[in-house]
């Protein structure tokens, strides 16, 4: 409760920040106030516009993402255990995570068009390389003595890649999905802020209509939602995982 | 199968090491670090193996466990040739090598989820009986790292413990603990050798140890590793650490083991 209240007057107060910068500039297209951003977004919501938007972005997200989980896990346990697959995709992945994932978007538009197939390379080309990386170092980061005690226990194969292996690395591999996130969440930005895509608009357009019509307090509402979203996800996705680990390893700071 | 039946007392197993030699690539040229180890282990018997660092101790156990395999000769649990690890042959490290991510009952229940026939009741409640058997009922749903060494250690053994091993190896896993914490094992040691009669083999560097849990002591040296001399332990139990004559005995098998190593130094 304590914590709550903290926050809420640090939230307030730059809030009231804002709006005595407003009064003290008085340029509604520079600064909109924060009332006017907020007229903004209840109309938006009203009208569905924002809905929609965010639904939009939301599916291009987690599908991408999903995805991009789903093929970085197995091959990050692979690339680590394996020689000759770590020498091979594992040096590709190294390569291709410090490559932004938004310079995909140039050639995403080429292969698939302006469409959501676009939208979802930029988001997979993200994540994957990210949870593969931390996958693969979370393997390899692991002390040797989990999967023998696990196989004097009479565990061996897939059990004790389920079961161990997996579980051991957890800290590196919920890091690895946290950045990947973030690197997907970016890209799926700047994707959307940069190019027309003809299938649907999400946040991404809005804010970059807000820009062409000068309305810089749909720009300034956009940004609010795009960091409402960021936390909602940080909260859903990677929160309970890390209080887990907290307990668990115990980590935590009391 | 039910839980009486899990937890009935079965005969412990005998162990064979027959002619076992195994040697490791080091720096430049190979390590012989088992030559031609010849050991017979009864059932039920509690044997030590006592020697300088890299004698080559804890390969042989880690044979016996299954973990590696010999470059010739074979180890033999009642008669059947060891292919690797096996829930009859359980083993301790020196390090608790307990899982992070599960909390106490979970480890101790990780060997029992492999075995057919359990309901989840039942492994909790076999659990339960490791756990009460060292002392840490109360811990069940603690989580590992809010346990201190000598907890960490209990656990381990119960863990060994729960799949019912018939033999139970023990690589050094008194070694990081307390003196005081170290003591009280050896006691509780003894009633649950007493209470789950099982084969053990404990490695160790420290010979009064060896002394007050062993039925026998086999002094080994390296270079090649070797069994050098073997001691039958006599003493009545259980054994009191700290009485004279197990120090007596402990001194006589800290002389020996002095006198193997200084003439393989000098040899």
């Amino acid at each position: 409760m304590k914590r709550f209240r903290h926050a809420l007057i640090f939230f307030a107060s730059l809030v009231v920040l804002w709006q005595i910068i407003c009064w003290v500039r008085n340029s509604p297209v520079l600064l909109p106030g924060p009332l006017v951003v907020a007229r903004y977004l209840g109309e938006a919501i009203m009208d569905g516009t924002l809905g929609v938007a965010t639904w939009i972005t939301a599916k291009r997200l987690l599908i991408g993402y999903g995805i991009g989980c789903v093929i970085g896990l197995p091959l990050g346990l692979m690339t680590a255990r394996s020689k000759f697959l770590g020498d091979t995709v594992g040096l590709l992945a190294l390569g291709l995570q410090t490559l932004p994932s938004v310079c995909w978007v140039p050639l995403a538009l080429l292969w698939f068009g302006q469409s959501e197939g676009a939208m979802l390379f930029v988001v997979v080309m993200g994540t994957l390389w990210s949870v593969l990386i931390a996958v693969d170092n979370g393997v390899r980061n692991l002390p040797p003595i989990y999967v023998r005690a696990a196989h004097t226990m009479g565990s061996s194969g897939a059990h004790t890649l389920l079961k161990v292996v997996l579980p051991a690395s957890l800290p590196f591999v919920v890091s690895g999905m946290k950045q990947g996130w973030a690197f997907a969440w970016r890209s799926l930005m700047a994707a959307e802020i940069y190019v027309t895509i003809l299938t649907g608009y999400g946040l991404g357009h809005l804010l970059h209509f807000g820009r062409e019509l000068n309305a810089m307090e749909q720009v300034i509402g956009v940004m609010f939602v795009i960091i409402g979203i960021g936390l909602l996800a940080d909260k859903i996705l990677f929160s309970p995982w890390e209080h887990f680990m907290h307990r668990r390893w115990g980590t935590a700071r009391e | 199968m039910s839980i009486s039946d899990e937890l009935e007392n079965i005969v412990p197993a005998k162990l064979v090491v027959e002619d076992v030699s195994k040697s490791f690539a080091g720096r430049g040229r190979r390590v012989q670090a088992l030559d031609n180890i010849r050991l017979e282990v009864g059932e039920g018997e509690f044997v030590c193996l006592v020697g300088p660092s890299g004698c080559g101790k804890s390969t042989l156990l880690n044979l016996i466990a299954g973990l590696d395999y010999p470059d010739s000769g074979r180890v033999l649990a009642d008669g059947r040739p060891v292919v690797g690890p096996g829930r009859d042959r359980m083993v301790m490290f020196q390090e608790h090598a307990l899982f992070p991510w599960l909390d106490v009952v979970g480890n101790v229940m990780f060997g029992l989820k492999l075995k057919p026939g359990l309901t989840r009741k039942d492994r909790r409640e076999v659990a339960r009986y490791y756990l009460k058997l060292v002392g840490l009922e109360k811990f069940m749903d603690s989580n590992v790292h809010e346990l201190s060494g000598g907890m960490k250690q209990r656990v381990a053994l119960a863990r060994a413990l729960a799949p019912n091993p018939r033999v139970l190896l023990m690589d050094e896993p008194f070694a990081a603990l307390d003196a005081m914490t170290r003591e009280q094992f050896y006691v509780d040691m003894q009633k649950i050798w007493a209470a789950r009669r099982k084969t053990i083999i404990l490695v160790t560097h420290n010979v009064r140890e060896a002394v007050c849990l062993g039925d026998r002591v086999l002094i080994f040296s390296a270079h090649p590793g070797r069994i050098r001399e073997e001691f039958k332990i006599t003493l009545p139990r259980p054994r009191d650490f700290s009485s004279l004559e197990l120090a007596a005995l402990a001194g006589d098998i800290t002389r020996a083991l002095k006198s193997h190593t200084t003439a393989e130094a000098a040899a």
